[in-house]
């Protein structure tokens, strides 16, 4: 059985059909609108994060499948000291699909090793989200037009930003992608990241100016600085406005520059940023529903 | 200093100086009943100093345990009073319940029965990671 723990979990090929198949929902979603009738897809929230179970609950809906499940561990019977494995084991009685968000990392996996049915992680700690990185790949292949031949700006919490590690493993299984590296000293891309580039034998360069190679990029990945990664708030008040982007800012960038953000954003891009065309990051959300979509079939095995 | 010659037993040899004990504790040694010497800061031309448990049994001895405190510990297996094997120790892929994660956002500091499961991700570096959460032990 498949589940998606990891984005390293699927191949290249695995992703680049799922991206065809949501395009093609794109294209025309009439005619998969009834593709999961009678299929039901539980949203097992342990921690709330109701922008990704709504997106999880609308992708299964427009298939015609039903949803159940709880938005938050006080609901559910974790709160009476249930273990992760025997929730699964019951809810997997009640489902055919699980979507799962936890606050505690490899949560996921221990559910996956126990589950009778396919398991989607959608969100475990500051761990892995491959959801929100297939989000990104197919808003990169829509509005660009390839997943190759492209600079990429990352920037902000480039050390827990999970987004950013798992968008940087996929995008490294594709030809000629650069990496420009923007953040704080503090909040660099752990060494680790950084062996992993270096081995991978991909350019990069780090910097902690947004405007200087600006005009050399393709995409503008924006993060957020999450309170949730910080145990001292001085730290957190300190780096959560050290960048803020906006139209000055852009004033050098390419024409056709694709600026992401996987949202929710709080000060790191001015809100007259997004009526220009480049701001893609609210196409990016409505992206996250047609991949999810493309992703539900494919785990309940549906063409 | 003269500690009795084992008859069917382990020379455990070249332990790095002060390591001695904690291989003690994981390989549960205090609960045999046979001879066990344990000597500390032995000479060693090699090393300088270094550390030696004798064991005068031939128990189960976890070798994954082993190499991951030291991979460059020897093994001498000695059957009646001969040094037959020399076993050569290596860095193991896998280590089951022998060190905890210590993410306090890892599924293993809540969830019970979970082994603790560390991976080798980079041999170079002697790098582990939490099977669950990928945090590394040395982090």
């Amino acid at each position: 059985m498949k589940h998606l723990i990891d984005i390293k979990d699927f191949s290249v090929e695995e992703i680049n059909d799922l991206i065809k198949v949501a395009k093609n929902i794109i294209k025309s979603p009439d005619k998969y609108s009834h593709k999961c009738d009678g299929k039901i897809l539980a949203t097992l929230f342990f921690e709330p994060s109701t922008r990704t179970r709504l997106s999880f609950e609308s992708a299964m809906l427009r298939l015609g499948g039903n949803v159940l499940g709880f938005s938050e561990a006080s609901s559910s019977s974790v709160s009476k000291g249930e273990s992760v494995a025997d929730t699964i084991h019951v809810v997997g009685g009640y489902s055919d699909v699980i979507a799962m968000r936890h606050p505690k990392e490899g949560a996921p996996f221990v559910a996956s090793v126990k589950s009778s049915v396919p398991i989607i992680n959608a969100g475990d700690g500051g761990h892995n989200h491959p959801t929100q990185t297939l989000t990104d790949l197919l808003t990169i292949s829509q509005e660009k037009g390839r997943l190759d031949n492209l600079t990429i700006g990352l920037c902000g919490d480039l050390k827990f930003g999970r987004t950013v590690h798992s968008l940087i493993n996929a995008m490294l299984r594709y030809k000629n992608i650069k990496f420009v590296l923007i953040s704080p000293d503090e909040l660099k891309l752990p060494e680790y990241m950084i062996k992993v580039l270096e081995s991978s034998g991909v350019e990069y360069i780090e910097t902690n100016d947004i405007e200087e190679y600006m005009g050399d990029l393709d995409i503008l990945y924006m993060t957020r600085v999450q309170k949730e990664r910080f145990f001292n708030e001085q730290d957190y008040i300190r780096l959560k406005d050290y960048y803020i982007l906006n139209l000055d800012k852009l004033k050098n960038a390419k024409k056709d520059l694709c600026i992401m953000h996987p949202l929710p954003r709080v000060n790191e891009i001015s809100t007259d940023v997004d009526d220009d065309p480049r701001a893609a990051y609210f196409r990016q959300a409505e992206y996250g529903v047609y991949i999810r979509m493309a992703l539900i079939m494919y785990m309940l095995g549906v063409k | 200093m003269n500690i009795d010659s084992i008859k069917n037993g382990y020379v455990l040899d070249h332990i790095k100086a002060g390591k001695a004990m904690e291989i003690y504790e994981q390989l549960n040694l205090a609960n045999l009943d046979c001879q066990v010497a344990l000597i500390t800061n032995a000479k060693s031309k090699k090393m300088g100093r270094k550390d030696i448990i004798k064991i005068d049994r031939l128990i189960d001895i976890d070798l994954d345990k082993l190499g991951f405190i030291d991979p460059n510990i020897t093994v001498d297996v000695v059957k009646e009073e001969k040094l037959i094997e020399k076993k050569k120790i290596d860095l193991p892929e896998k280590i089951v319940n022998v060190a905890k994660c210590k993410n306090p956002r890892c599924i293993t500091s809540v969830e019970k029965d979970l082994d603790q499961i560390f991976v080798l991700t980079d041999k170079e570096n002697q790098i582990y990671r939490c099977h669950y959460c990928e945090t590394s032990l040395k982090d």
